[in-house]
């Protein structure tokens, strides 16, 4: 689908944990339903990111496989949503 | 160290005895003499002195019984407690003459302490499913509950029992007498999945590859059941199918190390107690005084102990094909597994 995000966050080169606190940060930065696009290494970028964003209640909506990592688009959760178990 | 403080213990453990709680002196007289007989009183270098092994499966405590155990340390022991290789919380330093007055100050708060010799022991586990992300089982359940069960039950040697909530097996469930580590059979929600490949990228034991319609594909022959991808998936395609436990037997360290061999796979919960009362009985059966898990099996034939094992976990019991596979064979020591007893069929 084609979804024009709100944000955008370029996390290559990010290292873990850093890249995921990045993201946290601008997810909460932003209002529910909000869109932003992230862009990933990857590796372990791709491999932990979107499930710490799940976890904390966010939902991915896309990954797509670039020419240099991943692109990610992620809607931010509702604020009271609690995190979830990674289960 | 100066025994001023003693009779003053911190406030917040307060040392008297509630009327309740307090035993009569018969009673302790008779309590002290059992808990010597049953151990957990180990005598120390020091002419006179004995540490105090207090039990707690798991490795758990409350902070109350935590506070106690301090209290005591400081004001009866050399005021040092050492976390022990088996997760009990042991009081270095007390004089034997105070053995009364440290049973009554721990009996108060609910502590128990635990024992040495030729028994099933207090079991350790790993935090598990209860709290930590990784963890697919609840080992601290398990743990408490297969405790309160065989604690202290006779055994021709000791006999070690641990719960391990994943492969990582933090706890080293693959080196006890009787280990149970957790383990998830994924499965694919196919119209779920975005063929992205995030799950390929997750497992770090080559077990999933990209298949036919783009779809990942996963080797049972080298799932180690960790669960990773299922964590990894964003879109919950990659979900767990059933959860239980993978079983080891005849595990040691000490002078001669004997490794857990893998016996049985996706024990569910409630057949953990069978599956240890199974193993006990076998033991005491077949094994010799003094004679540990491993060394019995190793003796009598490993097939022997796989047919009373079954009768609890039916087809879930491991076959000598399963063996030669790398997620079996992975778990141990680079060739290792290739030592074990063939195992055979046993109808």
């Amino acid at each position: 689908m084609a979804q024009q995000p709100d944000h955008r966050l370029d996390l290559r080169g990010a290292t873990c944990p850093m890249n995921w606190v990045k993201l946290k940060l601008e997810l909460e930065g932003m209002e529910a339903g909000q869109v932003v696009e992230v862009l990933l290494d990857d590796g372990d970028a791709i491999i932990n990111v979107p499930r710490s964003a799940k976890a904390e209640g966010h939902k991915v909506l896309s990954v797509e496989p670039t020419q240099v990592g991943f692109r990610l688009l992620v809607e931010r959760g509702d604020a009271e949503t609690p995190s979830g178990a990674t289960r | 160290m100066t025994r001023e403080g003693k009779d003053k213990l911190t406030p917040t453990a307060a040392v008297e005895p509630h009327d309740a709680a307090e035993p009569k002196s018969a009673d302790v007289a008779q309590a002290r003499a059992e808990e010597l007989k049953a151990g957990g009183i180990i005598p120390q270098r020091q002419k006179g002195k004995v540490t105090i092994r207090c039990k707690a499966p798991g490795g758990r405590v409350s902070a109350e019984r935590l506070e106690r155990i301090a209290a005591v340390a400081r004001h009866y022991g050399s005021g040092v407690v050492h976390l022990s290789v088996r997760q009990s919380a042991e009081i270095v330093g007390v004089d034997l003459h105070d053995l009364d007055a440290v049973a009554r100050e721990l009996a108060a708060v609910g502590q128990e302490i635990a024992s040495c010799g030729k028994r099933f022991r207090v079991a350790t586990a790993c935090g598990g499913c209860e709290y930590n992300p990784n963890g697919w089982t609840d080992t601290q359940a398990l743990a408490q509950s297969a405790t309160d069960r065989f604690f202290g039950e006779e055994t021709p040697h000791k006999f070690k029992t641990t719960f391990a909530g994943c492969v990582r097996d933090c706890v080293r469930a693959r080196m006890a007498d009787l280990g149970f580590q957790g383990m998830v059979e994924p499965a694919l929600a196919a119209e779920l999945c975005t063929h992205c490949g995030i799950c390929v990228r997750a497992c770090r034991d080559d077990a999933l590859t990209m298949g036919a319609e783009d779809l990942p594909v996963r080797d049972p022959d080298k799932c180690i059941s960790c669960g990773d991808c299922i964590k990894a998936c964003p879109f919950d395609a990659m979900v767990a199918k059933r959860v239980g436990h993978a079983v080891f037997v005849g595990g040691k360290h000490g002078k001669h190390p004997h490794p857990a061999y893998p016996v049985a796979q996706f024990v569910a919960d409630p057949r953990v107690e069978d599956a240890i009362a199974a193993t006990l009985a076998w033991y005491r059966d077949r094994g010799e005084p003094r004679e540990r898990l491993g060394d019995a099996l190793d003796r009598v034939g490993i097939d022997s102990y796989r047919r009373a094992l079954r009768a609890v976990v039916g087809d879930g019991l491991l076959a000598g094909a399963d063996l030669k596979k790398p997620k079996w064979a992975r778990l141990f020591y680079d060739g290792l597994a290739e030592t074990f007893p063939e195992y055979g069929d046993i109808g």
